[in-house]
């Protein structure tokens, strides 16, 4: 009865991530058949037309473009204001934590929507408030500038987050020790803090960067004119489509598995290192016995 | 505060201090304060703004209230707002999808916590990542094509002889907008239950399996209270997506689908009238946060224990 259950939830496992890799490479398989429509059936031969239809599809490329800027600016921003927000949590206590806490944690939970519109009407009302209705300056029009904004505010939680795990394991002695031997306000900072710090900033960067070139709800109402990559696909999707698309999302598919591979490869060398490591201080603790 | 002065000086505290302060004020604060201020007022000619007709009222909030359509559930019909019918559709839906999602992360989060061998275990949340790194508007693409009229899911249910003909997957109701927002969100619920089961002592499963313990009973009695706040915060973070996502409704939706985000949409893009968005954007803050305290307190959670 135990082994039959244990092999059903191997059989649940293997359903679980069919179910979940199954559509992307229907999707990807859609970017080789030649056909008007993306689908798989009916089978029409293969053809890579439609990865030089998507190098020829300006807008996309301009699309694109735009994606890695937000995605570079949303990264930098909310990093910085994630570590500076983790830092300052982890230094208060009391009420004035959990409130403050609390308020950051909430920008997580607040629709996209309602980020998206409140933000696009702040600064255009900022605006207008400051240089009247018809002649607001830059930063007070609609634009990809007010999208980073919007995607700032609830991703900086997320840094602080993981910035915050991170100081969790910091000693805080070693400052002490460093300002008592006299070292400046900023070298503790630069030397001591910061470098505890980087593993967690930098899966911080990461996930912003990603979460940026994810989101469409806060992008969508805050764009102006401009397009980046989701907005792009969605009104494609809406608006007839070619498997263009699709050539798309087999080369970012395609990245993401190559990361992966890396990932996993390096992370087996290191297992295996590991492994061998202890083997041996086995064998030596056998030997000395 | 005064141990931060002591660290970093008074120049680098001031500017951490000025960095949170420009995001929870110039990011979230007054955003949503102007979003509130502006859904009282009417939506307005340039040349009228400030004008005498530029009062605050309740108007924006009853448009919820207008054009009402006739339904029947159970054979009693009755007229409801269509906005309030969206609305409520919205949120069952929405529990709907969390539901099921829960119901699918469970075994495997179970299966990653406590069967899996554990050297293999980095591999296969690996595997369950990339779904998350391809961006949701390609993974609702995907689930466009599975249900197309022609499309593989038909081909394939008619090839092993389920069904005789193709049918309109996403032209059922509420259907394909389900089946997208679950393949969507699943992972969210996925990882905090696995969290939470993974910090139960094994041996607690074990002498209840010695002491007679028939499975499903273990699973009651122990795993799942003892998982409650991830499974909390998990059912938190599914409902909320669902609810305020326009992506997947907006591609999978069919003609009798329609999602609460779409009509704001609808109102600020087509209609151009923020001030009516911003008062449905608020209401739906205002009614999500409500039903998702209302249900911590049904389920005894605290917020505390969500944000873990």
């Amino acid at each position: 009865m135990h082994k039959l259950r244990q092999n059903l939830s191997h059989l649940y496992m293997m359903l679980f991530l069919l179910y979940l890799l199954l559509p992307l490479v229907v999707m990807s398989g859609a970017a080789f058949n030649d056909s008007k429509l993306p689908s798989i059936v009916p089978w029409k031969g293969w053809t890579t037309i439609w990865f030089s239809e998507m190098i020829a599809d300006q807008r996309m490329m301009k699309a694109f473009v735009n994606t890695l800027w937000v995605a570079a600016a949303v990264a930098v921003i909310s990093v910085v204001i994630g570590t500076a927000s983790a830092i300052l949590i982890n230094s208060i206590s009391g009420r004035a934590r959990t409130v403050l806490y609390g308020m950051m944690i909430s920008t997580i939970l607040i629709p996209g929507v309602v980020i998206g519109i409140s933000t696009m009407i702040m600064w255009t009302q900022l605006g207008g408030l400051l240089f009247g209705p018809d002649t607001r300056p830059w930063p007070f029009i609609p634009g990809l500038h007010l999208s980073v904004l919007g995607q700032v505010s609830y991703i900086s939680a997320m840094v602080m987050l993981l910035v915050l795990a991170r100081l969790q394991s910091f000693d805080a002695g070693l400052e002490e020790a460093a300002l008592d031997l006299g070292a400046s306000h900023s070298q503790v900072m630069r030397r001591i803090l910061l470098p505890h710090l980087y593993p967690a900033i930098g899966a911080g960067a990461a996930v912003a960067f990603f979460q940026s070139i994810e989101n469409f709800n806060v992008t969508q109402f805050t764009r102006g004119g401009a397009d980046t990559l989701t907005v792009y696909v969605f009104s494609k999707v809406r608006s007839g489509i070619t498997p263009t698309i699709n050539a798309l999302a087999f080369l970012l598919i395609m990245v993401t598995l190559i990361l992966a591979l890396v990932y996993e490869v390096n992370r087996r060398r290191k297992a295996r290192i590991e492994a061998a490591r202890e083997a041996e201080a086995r064998r030596a603790e056998a030997a000395e016995m | 505060m005064q141990d931060m002065l002591r660290r970093y000086g008074p120049g680098l505290t001031l500017l951490m201090c000025l960095l949170v302060a420009f995001w929870l004020i110039m990011l979230v604060i007054v955003p949503n304060i102007t979003l509130f201020e502006q859904s009282f007022r009417p939506y307005l000619p340039v040349t009228e703004i400030g004008g005498p007709r530029d009062t605050y009222s309740l108007g924006n909030y009853m448009k919820v209230f207008d054009g009402r359509v006739e339904k029947s559930i159970l054979g009693f019909s009755y007229t409801i707002p269509v906005h309030v019918y969206t609305f409520l559709l919205t949120i069952f839906y929405s529990m709907v999808v969390t539901v099921l999602c829960f119901l699918m992360a469970y075994p495997l989060a179970y299966y990653m916590a406590k069967i899996v061998n554990p050297r293999s275990l980095p591999t296969l949340i690996l595997l369950l990542f990339i779904p998350l790194w391809v961006s949701e508007v390609l993974r609702a693409f995907a689930w466009w094509i599975i249900l197309a009229f022609k499309g593989p899911l038909n081909a394939l249910l008619q090839a092993v002889g389920l069904i005789e003909d193709p049918i309109r997957w996403t032209n059922m109701g509420y259907t394909g907008v389900v089946i997208g927002l679950i393949y969507t969100y699943v992972l969210f619920m996925l990882f905090p239950v696995y969290n939470a089961i993974q910090s139960l002592d094994t041996n607690q499963i074990e002498a209840a399996e010695d002491l007679g313990a028939p499975w499903w009973k273990i699973h009651w009695r122990i795993v799942l209270p003892h998982a409650k706040p991830g499974i909390a915060s998990g059912s938190v973070m599914v409902f909320m997506l669902s609810a305020g996502s326009l992506l997947v409704p907006s591609i999978l939706g069919s003609t009798t689908s329609q999602w609460f985000t779409q009509t704001i949409d609808q109102w600020f893009k087509d209609a151009l009238d923020w001030n009516t968005a911003s008062a449905y954007a608020f209401l739906l803050l205002l009614l999500c946060t409500l039903i998702v305290t209302l249900a911590m307190w049904l389920f005894r959670v605290k917020l505390s224990d969500i944000a873990k």
